[in-house]
């Protein structure tokens, strides 16, 4: 089969954004993933964050691994540069293309298969060296173009379709990522577009890796009685820590005043994120409450979602490596070969 | 040998004792005395306390290959004396520390067996453990330094040169120097018959490793992004690239970098960081050697499947497995030819020396770049941390970067539509843009099947097209990669085919067979894919001889897939014990061969 594009059909009334582009310019081709899967709401969600923020679209770098999840770069912003990578390896891609060109947008795109199994030394190494990125795990604790395996996320007593049940332990990204120095860490629910799509915007706008750990049902291997990533658990058990409303400078949006202890943050760009706590004593810039909430939530059963962590101080791949603000493939080769007379010098040393 | 200025010696230390400075300070006192020479580190993989030895051939004639035999022995290592005792030529002399007596294991007929107390000296001249060992080695050299007669102006002034601002440092060695040379001065005939004599041999020469050549190589092509995972014997490169960086690259002003080195987790991280700066634009490279190959293989594969430029430089080791890292070997050749799963071939350069290093690095670059392929330098332990005596480098300041088929935004305005991998002009390459390219330049990269617009696919014909213009692509480059070295002589029935850093030694074999009556011509192939100049050397001797570091005679094998020469026409000689090959090896194996064929 190959690849479906869609009918480029817009409606004369459709709204554009200040580029001029309406949301169907920031979509991609036809999904090809089953009816129902949670990934294609992501990827919805996406579509809105992008258009929202007014990304140019041939600015930005889809970047992705191998498995359902890692498809689904196809399935937005068609206008953009794509890269459906190898197994597990899309950090390492993505740090090698941003160490070359540091003036795009990364949006890069797993599951928990390529992230948290083959991937988890890059995605643990991404994080460690803060790559500037949009790093998105579409969560189903599964293997869907495998058919249905386990995978590293899974929590203990889930079962397959098949009955058979999960022992081992779950890595949670979550955990893992605050664990790491992770300087934006956050999870959401497919289901959620509210709260997805102003995450997904701050996690774009956020300098360094932001880590988001979206659950996403696979409708055909996962989502049965006894699955712990189903809708239907999902929904049940998810606990918002904070909301989070992107708020770009061009256009302010405003927040309806609701009484509760909205917190600020400005990101590296000068927009902000408000993030809403759901209870007044819980603090996203504190890396150690923000551990204790994920950590009492599933002693609880339940699923912190919402902007968990975030630090905009850190320092980022480039800050780490001193390079230069002009994208290195902008240099002019003038600047970057000593030419001949050094040449002739240097030689000298070794005589 | 054994004669003026033809002659080896060697030292055989324990490392981590600093013999290795030394050792390099003697060698290159004789580079200065005009003399041409080289300088073999054999090391162990490890920091402290285990046996390694360094050798220096001298050669009035220029001959840089290992010596099959040393005329005197340095043995400073207990754990070695029966080895290193046996190594001395007949005749020959050997050096020990008389602080205690003569070990049995060293006593051997027909060699002279000078003692030097060089323990005692130290421990009577200098305080301290530390100043006590690290200048023994000094020590040692003002020995040899009376005994091969070697210029103590050009040694004092190397020391100048090192401690100048160091004072107490350069008085210290310089007592030490004094020691052993006034030692040997006192108690022996010196010079030996063998000895040192000034020459004029080195003035357009350098004394360099193949590592810091390569890091050179890939500072002038303009590569900014440079990503690698530490392992011997390729870890130099990166470090000396580094260097250069930050000697060339740093922005006086702001102090920021015009470059990215980025140390991975793994190969694997490092292959995919080169492969991702690669499709963004940048001249990006990876150094490695064999074991991180294997872990880069399938990234190898994508960055082949899906046009993406990028040079992978393999400083070559024994495997396999972890083998033995700090011995040399030319392995990795069939690997390198094939990495990766599915159909894949590869654009190999193979350097002798580091000469070739600079020049064949550069030139990776702009392979890459035009053919949007992965090219890879296959250097080896021997040329990549050695110290080499070669021609000066030479740069031309109108050189430009090839950077091959690219469309940016403008000329994207005047093609109808962008199909990243249609073939138009029949070269099998096909045009890219970068990403951040506006307009129809964004594309999809994808390591699953794809047609020529760069589109999914599991279509057989749309599949087929692509890997055969792959094929066309690969097989174009034939005619451009390095060629190939030839030498003729007159009526030569014999041919000697040889790759990489067997150079020296197997030329060295020529001279010696042609003293002996056996003409022989010499090919030593430089790139891969073969040209039709590599062809048209085959098939026409009697005897053709090929020559390389492995078990399996993989330059014979790959010729005979590749050119479909029969390889029971090809006699393999193998040297694949990890050590650099020497000229007699192949001229042993030459007349034994040919010793044995019927007339």
């Amino acid at each position: 089969m190959t690849s479906i594009a869609k009918p480029p059909v817009r409606h004369p009334s459709s709204r554009v954004n200040g580029l001029g582009l309406s949301i169907r310019d920031y979509e991609g081709a036809m999904s090809t993933l089953c009816a129902g899967c949670g990934h294609d709401s992501v990827t919805a969600a996406l579509v809105q964050a992008a258009w929202e923020l007014e990304l140019e679209p041939h600015r930005v770098g889809k970047m992705s691994g191998i498995g359902c999840s890692s498809k689904t770069t196809a399935y937005f912003m068609k206008q953009s540069h794509g890269f459906n990578s190898v197994h597990g390896r899309m950090p390492s891609v993505t740090s090698g293309a941003n160490a070359a060109n540091r003036s795009l947008t990364y949006i890069g795109i797993s599951g928990d298969g390529d992230s948290l199994s083959i991937g988890f030394g890059q995605l643990s190494h991404a994080i460690r060296r803060n790559v500037n990125m949009l790093y998105v795990i579409e969560n189903n604790g599964v293997y869907g173009l495998t058919k249905g395996q386990f995978s590293a996320s899974a929590d203990i007593g889930s079962t397959s379709k098949k009955g058979e049940a999960n022992e081992q332990a779950p890595i949670d990204p979550v955990l893992v990522a605050l664990t790491l120095g992770c300087t934006f860490v956050a999870r959401s629910f497919s289901g959620d577009k509210k709260q997805l799509v102003p995450i997904l915007k701050a996690g774009i706008a956020h300098k360094g890796l932001a880590l988001i750990d979206v659950i996403s049902p696979c409708v055909s291997f996962n989502d049965h009685e006894g699955s712990t990533k189903s809708y239907s658990y999902t929904r049940e058990h998810e606990v918002e820590a904070v909301q989070t409303d992107f708020v770009p400078l061009k256009r302010e949006i405003t927040v309806p005043e609701t009484g509760e202890a909205v917190q600020v943050v400005e990101m590296h760009d000068g927009s902000r994120v408000r993030l809403r706590s759901t209870s007044a004593d819980y603090d996203p810039t504190d890396r150690d409450s923000a551990y204790a909430h994920v950590r009492a939530c599933q002693a609880r059963h339940e699923i912190a979602t919402g902007l968990l962590f975030v630090d905009e101080t850190g320092k980022d791949m480039h800050d780490h490596l001193r390079t230069v603000p002009t994208p290195l493939i902008d240099l002019p080769y003038e600047a970057l070969c000593p030419g001949k007379g050094a040449l002739d010098k240097l030689m000298e040393r070794y005589r | 040998m054994s004669g003026i200025n033809d002659f080896a010696f060697k030292m055989g230390t324990v490392n981590g004792t600093g013999s290795a400075s030394a050792n390099t300070l003697l060698m290159q006192a004789i580079f200065r005395m005009g003399i041409p020479v080289t300088g073999k580190n054999i090391f162990p993989s490890n920091i402290q306390g285990l046996p390694t030895w360094y050798e220096v051939r001298v050669s009035k004639d220029g001959h840089t290959a290992r010596p099959s035999t040393v005329d005197l022995v340095v043995a400073l290592n207990p754990a070695t004396y029966a080895k290193d005792v046996a190594t001395v030529a007949p005749g020959g002399y050997l050096v020990y520390d008389s602080t205690w007596p003569l070990d049995p294991d060293l006593v051997r007929e027909g060699i002279t067996i000078l003692g030097i107390p060089f323990g005692k000296m130290c421990v009577e001249t200098f305080e301290g453990d530390r100043d006590r060992t690290l200048l023994r080695n000094i020590v040692y050299v003002g020995s040899l330094a009376a005994l091969l007669d070697i210029d103590m102006g050009v040694i004092e002034q190397m020391l100048t040169e090192k401690f100048g601002k160091k004072p107490k440092l350069l008085a210290s060695n310089h007592t030490a120097i004094k020691l052993g040379y006034d030692y040997a001065k006192a108690n022996f005939t010196c010079p030996l018959p063998f000895r040192l004599e000034k020459m004029d041999a080195t003035g357009d020469s350098i004394l360099i490793d193949g590592n810091t050549a390569c890091a050179l190589g890939a500072l002038y092509a303009g590569a900014t992004v440079g990503a690698w995972y530490p392992i011997t014997p390729a870890t130099a490169l990166m470090e000396a690239f580094k260097s250069f960086c930050e000697k060339y690259r740093v922005d006086k002003a702001t102090g920021l970098h015009n470059y990215a080195i980025i140390q991975a987790e793994d190969e694997l991280s490092a292959a995919g960081i080169a492969i991702g700066a690669g499709w963004a634009g940048a001249r990006a490279f990876t150094n490695t050697s064999g074991p991180g190959i294997s872990l880069m293989q399938e990234f190898i594969g994508l960055a082949y499947y899906t046009d993406i430029p990028a040079v992978f430089i393999d400083v070559q080791r024994c495997g396999p497995a972890t083998g033995m890292p700090t011995r040399t070997q030319q392995a990795d050749l069939l690997t390198l030819a094939y990495a990766s799963h599915g159909d894949t071939k590869h654009l190999l350069l193979f350097p002798a020396n580091p000469k070739e290093c600079f020049e064949m690095t550069v030139e990776a670059f702009d392979l890459a770049d035009r053919y949007q392929t992965p090219v890879f330098v296959a250097s080896d332990l021997d040329i990549g941390m050695n110290d080499w005596m070669v021609k000066r480098f030479q740069w031309d300041d109108s050189y430009k970067p090839d950077r091959g088929k690219v469309l940016d935004a403008a000329a994207l305005e005047k093609v109808k539509k962008f199909s990243r991998y249609l073939d138009v002009d029949g070269d099998g390459i096909a045009a890219r843009t970068l990403p951040g390219v506006g307009g129809k330049g964004a594309y999809f990269v994808r390591g699953s099947g794809h047609d020529k617009h760069g589109l999914y696919t599991e279509d057989s014909d749309a599949y087929q097209e692509l890997v055969d213009r792959l094929k066309r692509k690969f097989e174009g480059a034939a005619e451009h990669v390095p060629a190939p070295e030839i030498l003729h002589q007159a009526g030569s029935e014999v041919a000697l085919v040889t790759i990489g850093g067997c150079d020296a030694a197997v030329r060295e074999a020529a001279d010696l067979l042609r003293a002996e009556g056996i003409h022989t011509d010499f090919m030593r192939i430089r790139g891969f894919p073969f040209s039709n100049e590599v062809r048209a050397f085959l098939g026409r001797h009697e005897h053709t001889f090929v020559i390389e570091q492995n078990r399996d005679a993989q330059l014979r094998s790959l010729i005979g897939i590749e050119l479909g020469f029969a390889r029971d026409q090809m006699i393999p000689i193998l040297d694949y014990g990890g050590m650099p090959l020497s000229a007699q090896k192949v001229v042993d194996a030459v007349k034994t061969h040919l010793a044995g064929v019927p007339a």
